[in-house]
């Protein structure tokens, strides 16, 4: 805790970091569209939980908002067609996490349209519950944050839960990203329309949308758009990262903790993201299907940063021309700079957990270290920790290999890999790093312990 | 359209893909730039003895842990400033007629058994400066209490008597030597040590703006505070570990001046007097020594606060902050372990179940 902070009021995080926002360069422009890709590719695990049936078979035209593949289960989605055009073949496409994923392979038509023309109106206002959450299901709706979690999952919450309150996320607090404060600005009706839809679902009373403090024009947007209306309230917060996490705004909002290794539904609140209530509210009242998404394309190697709306299954290589991307380029991350992977391959098409692509130049790597010193146990990561756990007894238990004391003693299963102690460490420790790596040796040595009580 | 695009050489890395601007070095120097001035006064103060004195401590710090990196065969570790305060600090607690080499005694001491062979940087539990400190208190009693008066005329030309002393020799006695230069009649006694032993008040201004007997770099509160608030604003050091000590220290002397005036001291003069200021600013905050933990840090601070005034008011010696702060300093993982702050998530009642 810094000296100065004692002197700070009002609404914020206790922990996290103030991270430079860089998102001047995009925050501005409006949502444009970024013409079709001359092949989409569309894979069939875009969201968490069991990936789609594909229901098209190769060869066979498609129009623009036709189903593609089916759900399989309640923890899964169908996916829509991003355009109107021909399947070129089911196979395997290159996916985030490096390995080769299920895709379908669309080549759209070169005249093919930018109108939907599959659809229907229906009637939520006579809607059961039961309906909506179908309904939502059928637009293949996942949350747009960037967790890529089914919404009508959400919509229908563990039985013994009471929910009282819904958190709408309009925080983004990753640097560069400006995808949801361009949303709130341009569709503020639809944020709204999608949080009625969903407070109407899981009958709910109230809904608090948070917005950080430095995006006060989205915040005036809303406001107006609600009008009279008091059961929806706005809520302004001091910008500060990792504010979006949905358990930090859950706390900052209604001061309300999750427990740990628990749901936002154990407290009695349902969280959305904006951008996910604003499609909801969009494709819903019309019954068609998410195809496309705002994505931030931004960062130093970029020459034309823009929020894009952008057809699902886009390759990042054609988004990136389109964009204007430099000779520069030395690292494409997915999301924000914070929590986002950085990714080897340019075939990965962009799905819909994708809030932006942030592409590093090679000079924006000059401040790394030439080297790594010793915890110094200046206490900055424990200052900065969300979830107040001790990072440096956490980064020297590491080091010796100890990772079942990490877990056993010092909570290591919380750590939700937010960054905040590896962006402050000024020793250069690569802290979360370390904890991703230990999270996964305990998580294999689990296994190997299930596999010897099996035999 | 780029070629790059068409092939690209793009990097993996992990996420944080930011970093804050603060790095160790970056810290280590702003900590020797808040004590310049420090050392600066003490030289305006004391004159070229004193500041022979820093440079002593200071090049036998910087050549020990170059010698240990050496024989370790380690990558040199000098360029992270940290031997450098070091130095400072250790120079800054001794009496400004401190003969150099045993100074230069002081720094192997300090960079050798109090830090590198911990393992140097970050492995060390006591404040390197403050070992080889409390190993100069007990090796050489005599010399590290002999005290020279503050604004001595001839202080710039020439060298208190003792500061040459041959390695080994026995240091001249300054009894005579002070009777020519002292500005006023000196007993060769502290602010601390007149009060505890002869029951001397001095004057709260003198105390205050630093000219009066003592450490090289302990006597002037005011300085000591500004180059700490630097520190602090900048929050380079915790600043909740000088509020508690300084907070404790204060609180207890108010106290004890109630009960019995004449024997104790006001929490003004506790607060001004000795290494306090600079130990609870400079020394205390030593982030490789202090706990991590936020509640822990304030336990910590008191701790070394109590410790000192219960030294002073009914120890045997007139100081204490040294022997506090390395005790606070050993007690600190302890103090850690039993303060690990609540997880977000967990209720007390939860924990007391796992
Ligand atoms: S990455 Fe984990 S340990 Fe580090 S600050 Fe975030 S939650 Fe805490
Ligand atoms: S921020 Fe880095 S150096 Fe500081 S205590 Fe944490 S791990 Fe250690």
């Amino acid at each position: 805790m810094s000296l100065l902070n004692i002197f700070k009021s009002g609404k914020a995080l206790d922990r996290g970091v103030h991270v430079p926002e860089y998102k001047e360069q995009t925050a501005h422009l409006p949502i444009r569209r970024l013409p079709f890709a001359p092949m989409l590719v569309v894979p069939l695990s875009q969201h968490a939980g069991a990936p789609a049936v594909a229901v098209v078979r190769e060869g066979q035209e498609v129009v623009r908002g036709e189903p593609l593949a089916k759900e399989d289960g309640f923890m899964s989605v169908p996916m829509h067609s991003p355009a109107t055009g021909r399947i070129e073949k089911i196979g395997l496409a290159p996916s985030v996490r490096g390995e080769l994923a299920p895709a379908i392979y669309l080549k759209p038509y070169p005249s093919s349209s930018q109108e939907v023309l599959y659809g229907a109106p229906q009637d939520i206002q006579n809607m059961t519950p039961d309906q909506i959450v179908s309904a939502v299901q059928r637009t293949g709706a996942v949350g747009l944050g960037g967790a890529a979690f089914p919404t009508h999952v959400k919509m229908r919450p563990p039985k013994d839960a009471r929910l009282d309150t819904i958190v709408v996320n309009g925080c983004e607090c990753e640097p560069f990203l400006t995808t949801d404060p361009r949303v709130m600005l341009e569709q503020p009706a639809e944020v709204i329309q999608g949080t009625r839809i969903a407070m109407k679902c899981l009958s709910v009373p109230r809904a608090v949308i948070g917005v950080e403090n430095n995006k006060m024009d989205a915040v005036e947007a809303l406001r107006k758009a609600l009008g009279s209306e008091t059961a929806i309230t706005v809520e302004a917060i001091e910008a500060k990262y990792p504010q979006g996490a949905e358990k930090m705004l859950i706390k900052v909002l209604l001061n309300r903790e999750v427990p740990s290794g628990g749901l936002p539904s154990a407290v009695g609140v349902a969280v959305f993201n904006v951008a996910t209530l604003a499609q909801i509210g969009e494709l819903l009242p019309v019954h068609q299907g998410l195809i496309e998404r705002v994505v931030t394309i931004t960062g130093p190697a970029v020459s034309k940063p823009g929020n894009y709306l952008t057809a699902l299954g886009t390759p990042l290589r054609f988004a990136l021309q389109q964009a204007g991307c430099t000779d520069e380029t030395a690292s494409v991350i997915l999301g924000g700079p914070m929590m986002g992977p950085s990714i080897s391959s340019l075939d990965v098409p962009i799905t819909k957990g994708v809030t932006g692509i942030l592409v590093m130049g090679r000079a924006d790597f000059n401040h790394r270290p030439d080297r790594i010193y010793p915890c110094i146990r200046c206490a900055a990561c424990v200052d900065v920790c969300p979830l107040h756990l001790n990072p440096s007894r956490l980064g020297m238990l590491a080091r010796k290999h100890e990772y079942e004391t990490m877990e056993s003693q010092f909570h290591l299963m919380d750590c939700f890999e937010c960054g905040c102690c590896a962006y402050v460490c000024p020793s250069h420790i690569p802290l979360v790093q370390h904890f991703r790596v230990a999270k996964q040796m305990n998580r294999e040595r689990k296994a190997r312990e299930r596999e010897t009580a099996k035999a | 359209m780029s070629a790059k695009l068409q092939k690209p050489e793009i990097q993996l890395r992990t996420s944080p893909h930011l970093h804050s601007p603060r790095n160790v070095v970056m810290i280590m120097r702003n900590v020797v730039y808040a004590l310049i001035p420090i050392a600066a006064f003490s030289v305006y103060n004391f004159g070229i003895s004193a500041l022979f004195l820093l440079i002593a401590s200071m090049l036998s710090c910087i050549l020990t842990e170059r010698m240990c990196n050496r024989m370790m065969d380690n990558e040199s570790t000098i360029g992270d400033w940290s031997a450098i305060i070091t130095g400072l600090l250790l120079g800054l607690t001794l009496p400004p007629g401190f003969p150099l080499w045993m100074a230069c005694v002081g720094g192997l001491v300090s960079i050798g058994l109090g830090k590198m062979l911990f393992g140097g940087l970050g492995f060390n539990v006591f404040n390197p400066a403050l070992v080889g400190r409390a190993f100069l208190q007990a090796a050489f009693p005599i010399a590290i209490t002999a005290y020279t008066p503050a604004m001595a005329t001839n202080r710039f030309a020439e060298f208190i008597p003792t500061t040459l002393t041959i390695p080994f020799a026995e240091p001249a006695v300054l009894t005579e030597w002070i009777k020519q230069v002292a500005v006023d009649s000196f007993t060769g006694a502290t602010p601390l040590m007149a009060h505890k032993f002869d029951h001397i008040a001095t004057d709260a201004a003198a105390l205050f703006f630093g000219s009066v007997a003592g450490s090289a770099g302990e006597t002037s509160a005011l300085v000591i505070i500004l180059c700490g608030l630097y520190l602090l604003v900048q929050n380079f050091a915790d600043w909740r570990i000088p509020a508690s000590m300084l907070g404790t220290a204060a609180l207890l002397s108010t106290i004890f001046h109630a009960i019995d005036p004449a024997k104790y001291p006001d929490a003004a003069f506790t607060l001004c007097s000795g290494g306090l200021m600079l130990g609870a600013f400079f020394m205390a905050t030593d982030m490789v020594s202090s706990p991590v933990t936020p509640l822990g840090v304030w336990i910590y601070g008191g701790f070394i606060g109590l410790l000192t005034i219960v030294i002073r008011f009914f120890g045997g010696l007139p100081e204490g902050v040294m022997y506090s702060i390395l005790l606070g300093n050993a007690i600190s993982p302890i103090i850690e372990s039993l303060t690990q702050p609540r997880v977000y998530g967990t209720q007390k009642v939860a924990r007391a179940k796992a």
